[in-house]
């Protein structure tokens, strides 16, 4: 888990690890199933460790082991601050698939546009599994808004993938 | 030889439509072989001009094929005379269309209703199928509703409640989703989904990957002829999160 975004969550109040956990798994619905449990308290402990959260011990109850209350320090909300502003964004994997093609297409080691065939059944198959999820969820849910946005960049790459076998389907030496 | 085509809701066999002629000749559906199983959800893809929406107007009895033959659970209907045909296009055949075509004038289950009446059902009967249509469409609050009044997403529900009305056997769509944002789509999506479920038979022609995505089988089209058929299958489980930036 980025240490970012449980930093952003502990902003709103200090928080239990438990707490923080649920509050992930509502906002990421179906996606958060794979999260896994115990990995919201290491990055709360590194965190700790670099100083950007302290642990108050809390009286809590008996059943409950975990009973560190997490407090962001004034190091945490300027990280935050800063988080907030920044502009990054994941980077799509595309000049791979490109030389792929490319590459296929001079040495002819292959059709490329079997290639585009397989990938865009690849990403069909993803698609599939992203819009049956989205279609699970109920309207206007903040785990449906992500799927759609899964949906919507899968929807761009098979777009793209149509652009790639116009272009190699022209280029086809004739047999 | 006549009941070729009865363990199939639909099925074609060299569908061929041309228009034009001499050099200007045009092959707008190529020699179509299609089988279509009862209760299957198929979809169609193609660019714009492959035709796509051509074939589906044949399939439908809404145009006329130059060539080959068709059969409707397990009859042939290439061969029916226009009244016949008519007939077939409003019982048996429930048409979707991109841009809706609901009568503006009319309000959503009277839109709905309306192929009832046309059919001859009595008017009390056709109001009440009409509403438990709207109500599966999500939209028994909106029965009352002028299209104009309606949502994008709302009016091709409503459409697609019409579509049903003479509980055809073949519901074909052109493009349904279109005209539609992508919250829209999805409330047609879970509609189709609930059709699908309820043993309804789906094809539809689009350019939408959603609606490909999650059809049973999706056909590529390209100039007029089927090029390539995928069954989706097998899993991509526990990639949605990778795909959404989560780190296992």
């Amino acid at each position: 888990m980025q240490q970012e975004v449980v930093l952003a969550m502990l902003a709103k109040e200090p928080s239990h690890g438990y707490q923080l956990r649920a509050r992930l798994q509502q906002a990421l619905g179906p996606l958060g199933d794979a999260m896994n449990a115990g990995q919201i308290y290491v990055t709360l402990a590194r965190l700790e460790k670099a100083g950007l959260v302290t642990a108050e011990h809390s009286a809590g109850l008996p059943d409950r082991p975990d009973r560190k209350m997490y407090v962001l320090t004034a190091a945490g909300q300027q990280r935050v601050a800063g988080w907030l502003t920044e502009v990054s964004w994941p980077r799509p994997g595309l000049a791979e698939f490109h030389l792929k093609l490319a590459a296929t297409a001079a040495a002819r080691l292959a059709d490329p546009i079997a290639i585009v065939d397989a990938q865009r059944r690849e990403l069909l198959r993803r698609l599939r599994d992203a819009q049956r999820a989205a279609m699970a969820e109920p309207d206007r849910s903040d785990a449906g808004l992500l799927l759609e946005g899964i949906v919507l960049r899968l929807q761009a790459d098979l777009r793209w993938l149509e652009a790639c076998e116009r272009n190699w389907a022209g280029r086809r030496s004739p047999s | 030889m006549s009941d070729i085509g009865s363990t199939c809701m639909l099925r074609a066999r060299g569908l061929r439509k041309e228009f034009g002629r001499d050099a200007a000749l045009v092959h707008a559906v190529d020699e179509v072989d299609l089988d279509v199983a009862a209760g299957e959800t198929v979809a169609v893809m193609g660019p714009s001009g492959c035709g796509k929406s051509t074939l589906l107007h044949l399939l439908g009895g809404l145009d006329r094929a130059s060539g080959g033959t068709l059969w409707l659970h397990g009859r042939r209907i290439d061969q029916l005379g226009e009244k016949a045909l008519a007939r077939l296009r409003r019982g048996a055949i429930g048409f979707v269309f991109q841009a809706f075509h609901l009568m503006d004038e009319l309000t959503a289950v009277e839109n709905v209703e309306l192929p009832a009446l046309l059919a001859g059902r009595s008017p009390r009967t056709a109001r009440r199928h009409a509403l438990g249509l709207l109500d599966q469409a999500g939209l028994a609050d909106r029965a009352k509703f002028l299209p104009s009044a309606l949502s994008g997403g709302q009016r091709q529900r409503a459409a697609i409640a019409r579509a049903l009305a003479n509980d055809p056997l073949v519901v074909l769509a052109d493009e349904p989703t279109g005209n539609l944002d992508s919250a829209a789509t999805l409330e047609v999506l879970r509609l189709f989904e609930s059709l699908h479920v309820a043993g309804q038979t789906l094809i539809i022609v689009t350019h939408d990957s959603r609606i490909a995505a999650t059809a049973d089988r999706l056909i590529s089209m390209r100039d007029g002829a089927f090029v390539d058929e995928t069954r989706l299958t097998g899993s991509t489980t526990g990639q949605l999160a990778d795909l959404a930036g989560l780190e296992g």
